[in-house]
């Protein structure tokens, strides 16, 4: 079986992400550049998996500029076979991101496709969805345990009420959540032979998708911000402070 | 004209809270009815007619729908959709499952965490872990689909009295998801996403054992028990009690933090709680700088003083 991972490029995680002197973005000048952490788990996942013997060749995808072999490079390092990046300099919605995907999904056919839940760029959590709709196959989000069964694949899901399980036929659409598994550390004789892997670069232009409509984005802002209250002394002014707000 | 479609979050027997403050959001934008994917689900029918502000109940029971499996509703609320220009769900797993799915086959983008509606197709979100929101614009001629934030809606009142009508949808189904069951935290206390008063513990609270002393204190309260990232991440609670970005996020009307040093991700998920009080021995902690009520202090103390004091 062949594995699709679809990752992408995000500003890291431990960046405290600043508003544009425009308000139109946010700063990407100069900023540490990472693969979307919960993207990092779905290639960790797809190693698991072919570890276990029950998938022989994992394919890394992702969609921006020349700059996201970068993210590549580094699934690659951690044990992917090959990697597809299709290029281009717009930044893409999560439907035309789909659209996209589902064209590599026709062309590689994969048996699993796996990606994080989310970006932690725009907080979407669509993608994966709508890859799965568009391609008229299962999903099964928020998975924090995959067990494959011949066609099968048994999906644990962290949803609001506690841990769901569901059944699909593969091929299908796992997106990954936190507790999925600890992504490996790449050591650095991986990085030298991830450089000597192959690496396809695909124009946007050359995958002849139909762009769907877009959300128009416009301003940025801070969130609105809470103000600190008071600080107290002992229990009996937190128990009266309670009472005057009629929270108690 | 503007019509809106909501669909409900319930388990078969109850609606859940989510449907009465997406429906905020909903009525915010215009005439709202309420779909019930369900398999005879006539007691979240009713309640969902009984929610302030809803035109009509749909009732759209069939044996595939007995579970909330999103490839099997998907394709039924895409079918529905084409009578409304709007079509919402709740921000929660459920509606974060589904509705991709379903604007998906309708070809139009999607919004997620509506915060705020500033237009008929005009709507504020947070990206970046809540560090920062935007403005987003759905396309004239595109039905807008979006989920709603939960937490920056109060849940609609229960004075309606609408309409059910049974409507069947034509969509061919999928076989190839199947739904095997729900592993739920068993709890006597009230469900952490919506109930009015929240108690949580984070690293400070230091063992399992220890947490004892947030449940005792929720449970004089009549409180859900919540936990902070690094207290679940340390293995002292199920992570279906975390609350933050990657866990719940809420909005009670009193939130006490204990133990819980106040990091971004748990900020986010608690902002827009009524009143927030912490303890924590620390007193630079960053959760002070968003606290209502401050106290300085060690919570092993500290926390049996409240409950006594609270009689």
């Amino acid at each position: 079986m062949k594995i699709l991972v679809c990752i992408k490029r995000v500003i890291d995680y431990n960046v405290r992400v600043q508003i544009n002197r425009e308000g139109d973005g946010v700063v990407t000048d100069g900023v540490k550049m990472s693969v979307n952490p919960f993207d990092e788990i779905a290639v960790e996942e797809a190693l698991r998996i072919r570890e276990r013997g029950e998938a022989e060749e994992i394919v890394v995808a992702s969609i921006g500029t020349s700059a996201s072999q970068q993210q590549l490079r580094t699934a690659l390092a951690m044990g992917a076979d090959r990697a597809i990046l299709v290029e281009t300099d717009e930044s893409l919605q999560p439907l035309a991101s789909a659209r996209v995907l589902h064209k590599l999904v026709e062309k590689e056919q994969p048996g699993l496709v796996l990606a994080g839940k989310q970006a932690i760029d725009d907080d979407s959590n669509q993608t994966g969805q709508m890859l799965s709709a568009l391609w008229g196959r299962p999903q099964a989000t928020f998975a924090s345990k995959v067990a494959l069964d011949g066609g099968k694949a048994t999906v644990t899901r962290e949803v609001d009420a506690g841990l769901e399980t569901i059944e699909v036929d593969l091929p299908a659409v796992v997106t990954t959540d936190l507790r999925l598994n600890e992504p490996r550390f790449v050591k650095m004789p991986d990085i030298m032979k991830a450089k000597r892997k192959p690496l396809e670069t695909i124009a946007l232009a050359d995958l002849d998708v139909e762009m769907p409509p877009a959300l128009e984005v416009g301003a940025h802002m801070p969130p609105p911000q809470r103000q600190a209250g008071i600080m107290i002394e002992s229990v009996d002014e937190l128990v009266n402070a309670l009472k005057e707000k009629g929270v108690l | 004209m503007t019509r809106v479609l909501l669909i409900a979050e319930h388990d078969g027997a109850m609606l859940n809270l989510s449907t009465a403050k997406a429906l905020s959001c909903a009525t915010a934008i215009g005439p709202t009815d309420i779909a019930v994917f369900g398999n005879d689900a006539g007691d979240v029918c009713a309640a969902a007619a009984a929610l302030s502000g809803v035109e009509k109940v749909l009732n759209v029971s069939r044996p595939e729908n007995a579970a909330p499996l999103a490839a099997v509703l998907a394709p039924q609320i895409a079918e529905l959709a084409g009578d409304y220009t709007h079509v919402l769900a709740p921000s929660t797993t459920f509606g974060k499952d589904v509705m991709p799915r379903a604007a998906a086959l309708l070809g139009v983008p999607q919004v997620s965490d509506i915060m705020t509606v500033e237009g008929e197709r005009k709507f504020q979100r947070p990206i970046y872990a809540g560090n920062v929101v935007t403005e987003v614009s759905v396309p004239a001629g595109c039905i807008v689909a979006g989920t709603v934030r939960t937490a920056s809606f109060r849940a609609a009142s229960n004075s309606g009295s609408a309409e059910i009508t049974e409507v069947s949808t034509g969509a061919g189904l999928p076989d190839h998801s199947r739904y095997i069951g729900l592993e739920a935290q068993a709890s006597e206390r009230p469900d952490l996403q919506s109930a009015s008063k929240v108690v949580s513990g984070g690293r400070g609270v230091g063992s399992a054992e220890n947490f004892a002393l947030i449940y005792s204190l929720a449970d004089k309260l009549g409180a859900a028990a919540g936990a902070s990232r690094a207290a679940v991440d340390a293995g002292y609670v199920p992570n279906d009690m975390q609350v933050g970005q990657t866990g719940k996020i809420i909005a009670p009307d009193l939130y006490i933090a204990i133990g819980i040093s106040g990091a971004i991700q748990h900020v986010t998920g608690i902002k827009d709680a009524g009143t927030i009080v912490a303890i924590n021995k620390d007193a630079e902690a960053p959760i002070f700088e968003i606290a209502d009520i401050g106290l300085v202090g060690d919570l092993f103390s500290l926390v049996p003083e409240l409950e006594a004091r609270l009689g």
